[in-house]
C-alpha cells in the first residue's frame, strides 16, 4: 500500500496541482481537465495493442533471432530493420520506450535501438501520409529526406558519447522493467 | 489508421492463442506488467500536458510564429513544439491552419519537427528507460537538428 503510494507520489502531487489550479482559475482548470481526459483517452486507445504486441514479441521471438537480425554484427540489415519497425509503428513517442526495453532484453544493438527511437519519433509511415495530405509534398518529403540521415547521425552520436558500462546499466535496467 | 494496429494485434494474438495457450497467457501477463511499471510516469505526463495546453493560448501562438517573425519566431515555434504533446491527427491540420493564417514555413517546420522529435513532458518516461544522460542529449540533439529541418523546408518551399 505504502509502496504503491510512493510509486504514485508524483501523480498524486500533480493531481493536487491540478486541483489548486482549478480552485484558483475555474476556466483554466476545466480546460486542463478536458485536455487531460482527451489525452488519457488517446493513451488508453493506443497503449493496449502496443503492450500486447511487445508481450508477444518477448515470449515468441527467441533472443538468438533478434541478435542475428538486429544485434552486434547485424550491419545494414539491422539498421534497415530498426528503421522499418520504427516507421511502421503507431502512437506517440512514449510508446516506443517500453518496446526499446524489450529490444534491449533481446540483445538488439544500442545504435539500432536509437535508430528505432528516431524512426518512431518522426518517420512513421501513417503520419507521413497524413502530413503529405495536410501540409503538401514539398513540406513532407523534404522533412522525410532530411530526417533519414539525421536519425542515423543522432543515433551514432548518442552511441559514441555513452560508455560500454552505461549501456550495460541500461540493458540491466531493461531486464527489471519488462520482467 | 490506428484500427490497423488493432487488427494486426488481434491477428497475432489469435495466432498465438491457437499455437500455444500458456505462452499467450504469459505474453499478456508480461504486457500488463510492462504497462503497470510505467503507469505512474504516464499519468504524470498526461496531467502535465493538460495543464500546459490550457495555459498556451492558440491566438498567442499564431501571433508569435507569423511569417515575418523571422528567427525569433523559429525559436519560439521550436520551443512550443518541444514542450507540447499533440497527436499528429490534430497537429498537422493545426499546422495547415497556422500556415493559412500567416505563419511562415520555417516556423511551422521547426514546430512540427520539435513536436515529433523532442519531448519535454515525456522526459520522466524516457529517463526511466534510458537514464538521464541519453535522454538529455537525445532531446538536445533532436532540438538542434530541427533547425536544420526548418531551414531545409523553407528553402525547398521557396524554390518550388
Amino acid at each position: 500500500m505504502i509502496k504503491t503510494a510512493m510509486r504514485y507520489r508524483w501523480f498524486i502531487l500533480s493531481m493536487m496541482v491540478m486541483g489548486l489550479v482549478t480552485i484558483a482559475d475555474r476556466g483554466l482548470g476545466s480546460r486542463a481537465i478536458d485536455t487531460t481526459i482527451m489525452t488519457l483517452g488517446e493513451m488508453l486507445f493506443i497503449i493496449p495493442p502496443i503492450f500486447v504486441l511487445l508481450g508477444l514479441l518477448d515470449t515468441w521471438v527467441p533472443k538468438d533471432t533478434m541478435v542475428k537480425y538486429m544485434g552486434e554484427g547485424s550491419g545494414l540489415k539491422g539498421i534497415l530493420l530498426a528503421f522499418f519497425i520504427g516507421s511502421a509503428a503507431a502512437g506517440p513517442l512514449y510508446g516506443a520506450f517500453p518496446v526499446a526495453a524489450v529490444f534491449m532484453r533481446k540483445g538488439v544493438k544500442f545504435s539500432n535501438i536509437l535508430i528505432f527511437i528516431g524512426a518512431w519519433s518522426t518517420t512513421k509511415i501513417p503520419m507521413f501520409l497524413f502530413e503529405l495530405s495536410a501540409l503538401g509534398a514539398p513540406f513532407a518529403i523534404t522533412r522525410l529526406l532530411v530526417n533519414i540521415p539525421g536519425i542515423i547521425i543522432i543515433a551514432y552520436l548518442l552511441n559514441a558519447i555513452v560508455s560500454r558500462e552505461e549501456v550495460e546499466t541500461m540493458y540491466l535496467n531493461a531486464e527489471r522493467l519488462s520482467d | 489508421m490506428n484500427w490497423l494496429l488493432y487488427l494486426v494485434t488481434i491477428i497475432f494474438l489469435a495466432y498465438s492463442y491457437i499455437m500455444d495457450k500458456s505462452k499467450t497467457k504469459k505474453s499478456l501477463m508480461k504486457a500488463w506488467k510492462a504497462f503497470e511499471k510505467i503507469l505512474p510516469e504516464l499519468l504524470v505526463v498526461i496531467i502535465m500536458v493538460g495543464l500546459l495546453m490550457a495555459i498556451l493560448d492558440p491566438d498567442l501562438i499564431i501571433k508569435v510564429i507569423g511569417d515575418d517573425s523571422g528567427w525569433l519566431g523559429v525559436v519560439l515555434a521550436s520551443i512550443v513544439g518541444a514542450v507540447t504533446l499533440i497527436p499528429g491527427f490534430i497537429a498537422f491540420p493545426t499546422a495547415d491552419l497556422l500556415l493559412q493564417g500567416g505563419a511562415g514555413y520555417m516556423q511551422i517546420g521547426a514546430f512540427v519537427s520539435t513536436l515529433m522529435m523532442v519531448g519535454i513532458v515525456t522526459i520522466p518516461v524516457e529517463v526511466k528507460y534510458f537514464g538521464g544522460k541519453i535522454t538529455v542529449y537525445r532531446n538536445l540533439m533532436a532540438y538542434a537538428f530541427s533547425y536544420i529541418v526548418a531551414y531545409a523546408i523553407s528553402l525547398v518551399v521557396s524554390l518550388v
